[in-house]
């Protein structure tokens, strides 16, 4: 991805000067430096005050998962502000909310790898490990939303004394598959990506238990060559296998709205829109994510503003794809000449609901997609991180009007209702960001959390010099 | 089972990938076929002068996809045409088209785990002790800094005199003698 514009005058070391490109790693690393940077974070006996702040704050939060299922369990979902005809509340918003920040993290490590970009090494593990914890948020929103969610097994295909099986023919068993299998596939390629690091944290750690448990973990990794490429072959392969099933996730998804018969849901456009607006979210989550992460772990010199600002170009694409989803669908509801698709569109922008509607345009289109074409901005830390969390609040308020504005008035206008979500909804959905966070602070603490084997391979002493030329002479020609 | 009694093997440890590629070239056209190197991260070049190409991770994973779509496959075919069939909007009950996405979904996770616990297996791993880690500089250099070739001791042009001194010449940082 290449920048265009002027090359800035000022020196900044980060700046390459051939190609006026911020640097993906900052001068000067070793394949020691690189290892002990990312290791000692992981290996430090001293747990800095603020991570242990940051996860009682989250772990408080998320009490609140635990009170709302409890709650939930033992009065059932008429707790939630669902009802007829607004079946589908919050649990399907924050549902496909949650699991479209994931797909950003699947993104960086599949496609990207796919198409060479390596300048996504270093953020790709914790890309991963915020899809893996998204899913995790995601997937309990629909078992909750069953009703029995003890009773959740039986979506699964099984021999049972009931002699009953599941539907095929509809999509939300579709779901059932699509979002199983990208949680199960998701947590192997991420696991696989971290066997040899963590064989790097076994052999740098000195306390006996984390040497244990690092050792189990890494499976006695030992940096063969042999394994190393049938390591390489499967991380190709998984990312192959990884990038249509991202595509198909989403897209099953969408099919849950599209293949229903409802004004405003049964449209062909979903299915790109929602993979759009998916990839556009989880970039905005990878920001929020990275930006206090490299400023707290003084990660500067490996996640560098060409990493924030090639996310905000991706963000600018994935964006425009979006807001052009929802100009189709404001034309198509015009061009279809059908009356149900015409109100739907007359409600959505100016019913009681209306003022949703603009919440969405407002800081999807106009704020992100004003702003993202200057360069200036895009490496401007702080707006970025302002702009991550106003993209993800209009990332919800669009599964919010989606969800809400065509089911609370459907076909039949005696039967048209409202929506509003009680506080046990909030708790849920404020319980599970706590959830989230708290997963990924220890992750933060206990994983390695930027591929060290990946940025190893990006370092310039990589290079094979024919004969054997010692270590200064490569380095020497290196810079 | 390698032989028990003697040494594992001759380890050398290189500063740099270009050291390791150039000694394992060399050694390979001296005859050594017993040897291996171990590296902080893929080195192709090394693979290359070892003379190992193929790998049977790709077929783990076409397989896998192939057991997955079939079972997929019948798995709906059988349940929604046989095992419990239901007239639903006067839907045919082998809605072949309806039966994709769960079928794809099937091909990818099969073939998923099959790539990835294929390439476990194929590696011999989770193999927890290795004589290597005998070796007193091995831990801390094969996965952060350091470049290792060994020569294995089963190797018929094996000889702990010769061999250290070929491996001597490269001027490794070290050549010490692995321990079983």
């Amino acid at each position: 991805m290449a920048t265009q514009g002027p090359i800035p005058e000022i020196v900044d070391p980060m700046i390459d000067p051939r190609t006026g490109e911020y640097a993906v790693i900052a001068p000067g690393h070793t394949f020691k430096s690189v290892t002990q940077k990312i290791a000692g974070i992981v290996l430090t006996a001293n747990t800095p005050w603020a991570w242990v702040g940051g996860l009682f704050l989250a772990a408080t939060i998320a009490t609140g998962v635990v009170i709302a299922v409890t709650w939930l369990v033992l009065k059932g979902v008429g707790i939630w502000g669902i009802t007829i005809p607004g079946a589908w509340g919050f649990a399907i918003i924050n549902f496909v909310w949650w699991i479209g920040i994931g797909h950003a993290g699947t993104l960086i490590s599949a496609i990207l790898l796919l198409f060479k970009q390596t300048w996504r090494n270093s953020i790709n593990r914790f890309a991963e490990a915020m899809t893996i914890f998204a899913v995790v948020c995601a997937g309990m929103f629909p078992l909750l939303h069953i009703g029995r969610p003890w009773l959740g097994y039986w979506l699964l295909p099984y021999p049972n004394s009931m002699n009953v099986w599941p539907q095929f023919r509809s999509p939300l068993a579709w779901d059932v598959f699509a979002v199983s299998t990208y949680a199960t596939i998701s947590v192997v390629f991420w696991y696989i990506g971290m066997i040899p690091d963590l064989g790097t944290l076994r052999d740098r750690a000195t306390m006996p238990l984390a040497k244990y448990v690092y050792g189990m973990l890494s499976l006695g990794w030992r940096g063969s060559t042999r394994h190393w490429i049938r390591y390489e072959s499967a991380s190709l392969l998984l990312a192959g296998l990884s990038t249509p099933l991202v595509l198909s996730v989403h897209t099953t998804i969408s099919f849950d709205f599209a293949v229903a018969a409802m004004a405003g849901w049964h449209t062909t456009i979903f299915p790109p829109y929602f993979v759009a607006g998916a990839v556009y979210s989880g970039f905005a989550m990878v920001l929020t994510l990275a930006i206090p992460i490299r400023k707290f772990y003084h990660l500067e010199d490996l996640v560098t503003l060409r990493h924030l600002d090639n996310m905000a170009k991706v963000m600018l694409a994935t964006g425009s794809i979006v807001a052009y989803g929802y100009g189709m669908e404001v034309f198509m509801s015009w061009y279809s000449a059908s009356h149900w698709e015409f109100f739907m569109m007359w409600n959505r922008m100016f019913g009681p609901m209306g003022w949703a509607y603009w919440i969405l345009i407002l800081t999807n289109i106009a704020i992100p997609l004003t702003t993202l074409w200057s360069r200036k901005l895009r490496v401007n830390v702080a707006y970025l991180f302002v702009l991550s969390f106003i993209v993800n609040i209009g990332m919800w308020f669009e599964r919010f009007v989606i969800v809400v504005t065509t089911l609370y008035r459907d076909y039949l206008p005696s039967s048209w209702g409202t929506y509003r979500a009680t506080k046990w909804d909030y708790m849920l959905f404020i319980g599970t960001w706590g959830l989230f966070t708290m997963l990924f602070l220890l992750f933060a603490r206990l994983a390695p959390m930027i591929p060290m084997s990946e940025i190893r391979m990006m370092l310039p002493q990589t290079k094979i010099r024919p004969g054997g030329a010692d270590a200064e002479v490569v380095v020497q020609e290196a810079l | 089972m390698p032989p028990r009694e003697g040494i594992y093997g001759l380890l050398a440890e290189f500063n740099t990938p270009s050291e390791l590629v150039h000694a394992t070239e060399m050694a390979h056209r001296e005859g050594y076929r017993r040897m291996e190197c171990y590296t902080p991260y893929p080195v192709e070049e090394a693979a290359e002068a070892l003379r190992f190409h193929k790998t049977r991770v790709p077929l783990m994973c076409l397989l896998g996809g192939l057991a997955g779509l079939t079972t997929g496959f019948l798995l709906e075919t059988w349940i929604n045409v046989w095992g419990y069939p239901l007239n639903l909007r006067a839907m045919p009950l082998f809605s072949w088209p309806a039966f994709v996405i769960p079928e794809y979904e099937m091909t990818i996770l099969f073939a998923g785990l099959s790539t990835a616990f294929g390439m476990i297996a194929q590696n011999g791993l989770p193999q927890l002790y290795h004589p290597l880690f005998n070796a007193p500089n091995f831990a801390s250099g094969a996965t952060s800094d350091k470049f290792f070739l060994c020569l294995e001791s089963h190797d018929p042009r094996f000889d702990r005199a010769q061999t250290r001194q070929f491996l001597e010449q490269f001027s490794p940082v070290s050549v010490v003698e692995v321990d079983h």
